[in-house]
């Protein structure tokens, strides 16, 4: 990401039973990924209503991730 | 287990357990210790593909969660030098003073559970295995598969590192082969083989993938479908072939086989992967030696049809692959039942040790005043420390608004750091605190358990998670890793600052168990819970009890059916805590887990039952066969038909001299998709019997694939040496009866001459499978979805094999899929220790993270009820508005409702629109910092 100077921040919804543990797994294996996402965590994907997405944009995410 | 003694209800057991030379309190499974330590050792868990160090964990989801030191390798152990794991050991768990040491348990009952033991490695050398490197087992390839294996994935042959073209599987190894000893069908690697094949072609899509099978035995629930799916979408070959041996010339691989019709063929591949069969556990004979239990003839532990869980020593039971060989599903449903057995045993005994712990009262007071957030940034030893700047992150956590207290903390999961943590928490009055550390996946509970033990709601915690998610996956970034420390901080006080305690409600359990069916599993399910001490209802549509076990003449293993049936009936009819109510329906059920209300119709009179859990055993039916003349000679028969006929003697055969069985009429794509599992065993053990009852007899069976899986695969043999005759046909060309002039034939396409065969036959005998029972009314009003073939679906295949979505609700038997009796009965056994499980606790909790709809601002529209996958949510009336309101107890807390509200009324406990908001404007504000600074 640096070499192309693109730095997007990334705000990712991960549900808590499966994205989320497999982040944490990715961790655990030590795999290296780029710093660019924050995370929120919530309790399901279902959880994630459409103004939480449009929300981001509106403070200036790059991008959304949504795991689960 | 060194040594066993007593009896049922009261065993002592000696135990030696080997020194792990790492103190599993202490260790924080950081894995420090393995990188510094200089001795490598062969990754068993890996299958020996790759090397770790002395000290390790074999897994990551290893329990416990703590790594040990492999003694044999270790340089301080051995040589008194090294020590670097000691010293790198921040958490000081590295413990050389360890020795083995001996327990002495004082127990009421043993599980035996020790799994399957390998195939060994000179049967696989028959292969070329160990002779020729790209010749792998199929766990080798599993682990090659796997997206955290040695190769992330990524499907290369061991000889050069090269992807594959070509790969072949050869089934049965160490399997239906009595000259290595094993005649046994280890049951799972027809599945496996295809599993693993499909997950390689998604790796690795060019792969060319041949399949060599002798019976293609995928009888599991659903994966005939799975099979075929997989078939079709990778374009595997399946050959019908066992192929002896495994050559190399010129640097590959070949394989010499003989295909169905006779023709030799050759092929080469670059790979060869070998589906390695499930063995007796090595140990089984010491097992045996130790707790007096029998084994069978193949070393299994030896069980019956109708106790499958009961070993041959009262009080000591088996569960899994030590059983017989087994999926998954299998061991994880006699795991459940199993418990059963142990709960029947040790009624007397619940609850007798159990502890109760009390928090003092939550200070009300408090929450009333302004957030004042605590912040513990953990170092983690140098898991965190060692790449982000967990200081620069407490002092950034200082800035925050409302947090009165930021430090950090050298491992805050450590007693002593606990007791700190709740010591600030009260001299500095905090009502809110931030954990940024590891998981709340993991430690949340320990840390909720802090905050509760003074007086804090155990809600009021929010964790940043800056050691999974953050310091182990940018390890080469630290100044990265700090800025997103700092952002998921900012986040976390942010939804901290709105946090509210959560009350953790619980609800009173109805102690009474609604059954519904009165067969094999009913009874089974309702004894089991009746003898664990809790009040059943067995609710049965017909006359009598005894489903579809009324009609079999003998078990598998020879038992007279009559004999099971009739005590499992006089059992249940003299138990005092089970109600029977025979010629009765069941019309309505209302409730949730706890409190249900069912409507019962007997006589065109409605009762009404109370009760707390629900086990739904409405069994299957014997398919009603269309075509093949039934119905219109009465010389043909179904399976059942025929036993029925065999049990009144031999008479009927006086004038017979040959019977042909037709296997999967209705089955396996003809009406029904589904495989029904039990009939080719079924046919095996009737062919038997007549060749029993009139040795004469000329018996044809004409079949898809044999399917005798595991032990069954005895009597296959045994069929084949007393000279019945197997033909197989494919399913789009099915055998046809036909009326003679003298009688009944059968024609048959018979692959291996190339010609179709007439059969004259005195009898033809269906194998007619299994279909559900009407299960669609049941379904709708348990909100508890079925299968497409129409039985139960199962909440998890693996997971959770006997419940279903709706909780409180489970499911035995056939209501589930096709089975034996042998499962059936362990399954009753699964789902009466799961039933049990509310009625024992007497209250149901519930998660505080539910769902909570604002009655001002529901407009009763209903699309919450709709969506809620768990019947969550109910439609009432307030003051004739219809409204939805949560039935808590049975909330999973995962927001479908709240994210589909039209009118926003319905909020998460924990997870609140606010709180997310927050977080997002914080996730926000990082981003117009950063742009300053960049300005």
């Amino acid at each position: 990401m640096a070499d192309t100077g693109y730095n997007p921040k990334i705000l990712g919804f991960f549900c808590h039973w499966c994205c989320y543990a497999a982040a944490d797994s990715a961790g655990v294996s030590r795999y290296q990924y780029p710093p660019n996402v924050r995370v929120i965590r919530v309790m399901c994907t279902g959880r994630i209503d459409m103004r939480f997405i449009l929300e981001a944009f509106k403070v200036g995410a790059d991008g959304v991730f949504t795991g689960g | 287990m060194r040594k066993v003694a007593g009896e049922a209800g009261n065993f002592t057991v000696e135990i030696l357990k080997e020194p792990r030379y790492i103190d599993e309190d202490k260790c924080t499974a950081c894995g420090t210790c393995t990188m510094y330590c200089p001795r490598p050792v062969v990754d068993w868990y890996n299958e020996r593909l790759e090397v770790t160090r002395a000290p390790h964990i074999d897994y990551a989801q290893a329990i416990p969660a703590s790594y040990y030191i492999d003694a044999k390798a270790c340089l301080r152990i051995n040589h008194e030098t090294c020590n670097l794991c000691a010293q790198t050991c921040t958490a000081g768990a590295i413990d050389f003073s360890q020795r083995p040491r001996t327990m002495e348990l004082n127990v009421g009952s043993i599980v035996l559970t020790p799994g399957f033991g390998r195939i060994d490695d000179d049967i696989l050398r028959r292969f070329g295995y160990g002779v020729y490197p790209d010749v792998v087992t199929s766990l080798e390839f599993e682990r090659l598969t796997c997206a955290s294996g040695p190769t992330e994935g990524h499907i290369v042959r061991p000889s050069d590192e090269k992807t594959p073209k070509k790969v072949a599987f050869l089934q049965c190894i160490g399997s239906r082969d009595e000259s290595c000893g094993n005649g046994f069908c280890s049951t799972v690697c027809c599945m496996y083989a295809i599993k693993e094949a499909s997950v390689a072609k998604e790796h690795e899509p060019d792969l060319d993938i041949t399949l060599f099978f002798m019976d293609i035995r995928t009888m599991g629930k659903g994966f005939d479908a799975f099979r075929e799916e997989a078939v079709k979408k990778y374009g595997f070959n399946i050959v019908r072939a066992r192929v002896p041996k495994v050559e190399e010339v010129d640097g590959r691989l070949v394989l010499n086989y003989v295909e169905e019709d006779g023709t030799s063929k050759s092929d080469v591949f670059d790979m060869v992967v070998l589906s390695v069969g499930l063995s007796p556990p090595e140990d089984a004979e010491i097992i045996s030696e130790k707790t007096g239990i029998e084994l069978n003839q193949h070393s299994f532990c030896k069980t019956t049809q109708a106790s499958p869980l009961s070993t041959t020593v009262d009080g000591v039971y088996v569960a899994g692959a030590f059983q017989g060989p087994k999926d998954i599903p299998e061991s994880v449903t006699q795991a459940s039942g199993v418990a059963a057995n142990v709960s029947e045993l040790l009624k007397e005994a619940r609850g007798t040790r159990a502890v109760t712990v009390s928090y003092p009262d939550e200070d009300k007071a408090l929450m009333e005043e302004e957030p004042r957030i605590g912040v513990f940034v953990c170092h983690c030893g140098v898991n965190i420390a060692g790449v982000v700047d967990v200081k620069a992150v407490r002092d950034y956590a200082g800035s925050l608004p409302n947090v009165v207290l930021y430090e950090d903390t050298l491992y805050s999961c450590s007693q002593d750091a606990l007791k700190h943590i709740a010591e600030r928490i009260r001299d500095e009055r905090l009502n809110r605190v931030v954990i940024a550390a590891c998981s709340p996946r993991t430690h949340e509970p320990l840390f909720q358990e802090t905050l509760r033990s003074i007086g804090l709601n155990p809600a009021l915690i929010e964790m940043a998670n800056i050691r999974d998610q953050c310091a182990w996956v940018h390890a080469q970034e630290p100044e990265a890793a700090t800025e997103k420390s700092k952002d998921l901080v900012r986040m976390a006080v942010a939804k901290a600052r709105l946090l509210e305690p959560l009350q953790q409600p619980t609800v009173d359990v109805t102690p009474c168990a609604l059954v519904i069916g009165g067969g094999a599993s009913g009874m089974t399910a309702a004894l089991s819970i009746a003898d664990q001490g809790y009040k059943v209802v067995l609710v049965e549509r017909e006359k009598e009890l005894g489903g579809n076990l009324r009609r079999l003449g003998c078990t598998f293993d020879g038992e007279e059916a009559k004999k099971v049936l009739n005590s499992l009936i006089t059992d249940v009819k003299r138990h005092k805590l089970i109600e029977v109510m025979i010629s009765c329906e069941v019309k309505n059920v209302s409730g949730y887990i706890g409190n249900f209300t069912t409507t019962v119709e007997h006589n065109g009179k409605s009762e009404l039952i109370n009760h707390g859990v629900i086990v739904v055993a409405t069994g299957g039916r014997e398919y009603k066969p269309k075509g093949y003349l039934y119905g219109d000679s009465d010389r043909v028969l179904t399976q059942l038909e025929l036993e029925a006929r065999l049990s009144k003697g031999k008479s009927f055969l006086r004038n017979a001299s040959r019977v042909v069985m037709i296997q999967c009429v209705g089955s396996r794509g003809e009406d029904m998709s589904h495989c029904s599992k039990i009939c080719c065993t079924q046919a095996v053990k009737n062919a038997l019997k007549l060749k029993e009852a009139r040795p004469e007899l000329d018996v044809f069976i004409l079949y898809g694939d044999m399917r005798t899986y595991g032990l069954y695969e005895d009597m296959y043999r045994e069929a084949r040496l007393k000279g019945i005759k197997f033909i197989r046909f494919d399913a789009d060309r099915r055998p046809e009866v036909v009326k003679k002039s003298r009688g009944l034939s059968v024609k048959v396409f018979d692959k291996i001459i190339g010609e179709e065969l007439e059969i004259p036959a005195s009898y033809v005998v269906l194998s007619v499978g299994i279909s559900p029972a009407a299960n669609e009314g049941l379904s709708q009003m348990l909100k508890a979805p079925l299968t497409k073939d129409g039985f139960f679906l199962e909440a998890h295949a693996k997971l959770r094999p006997v419940e279903v979505a709706v909780d409180g609700v489970y499911i035995c038997g056939l209501s589930h899929g096709a089975k034996g009796l042998e499962e059936s009965i362990a399954q009753a056994k699964a789902a009466a220790s799961k039933a049990v499980i509310p009625l024992a606790k007497g209250k149901v909790s519930v998660a505080p993270i539910v769902s909570h709809v604002d009655e001002k601002k529901c407009i009763g529209c209903g699309i919450c009820a709709s969506l809620c996958p768990f019947s969550a949510i109910e439609l009432i009336k307030v003051d004739k508005k219809r409204k939805a309101r949560t039935i808590t107890a049975s909330c999973k807390g995962c927001g479908i409702c709240a994210s589909h509200c039209p009118t926003i009324a319905i909020s998460m406990g924990g997870f609140t629109d606010e709180a997310i908001f927050a977080q997002i404007h914080a996730f926000g504000q990082g981003l117009e910092q950063g742009i300053n600074e960049e300005n």
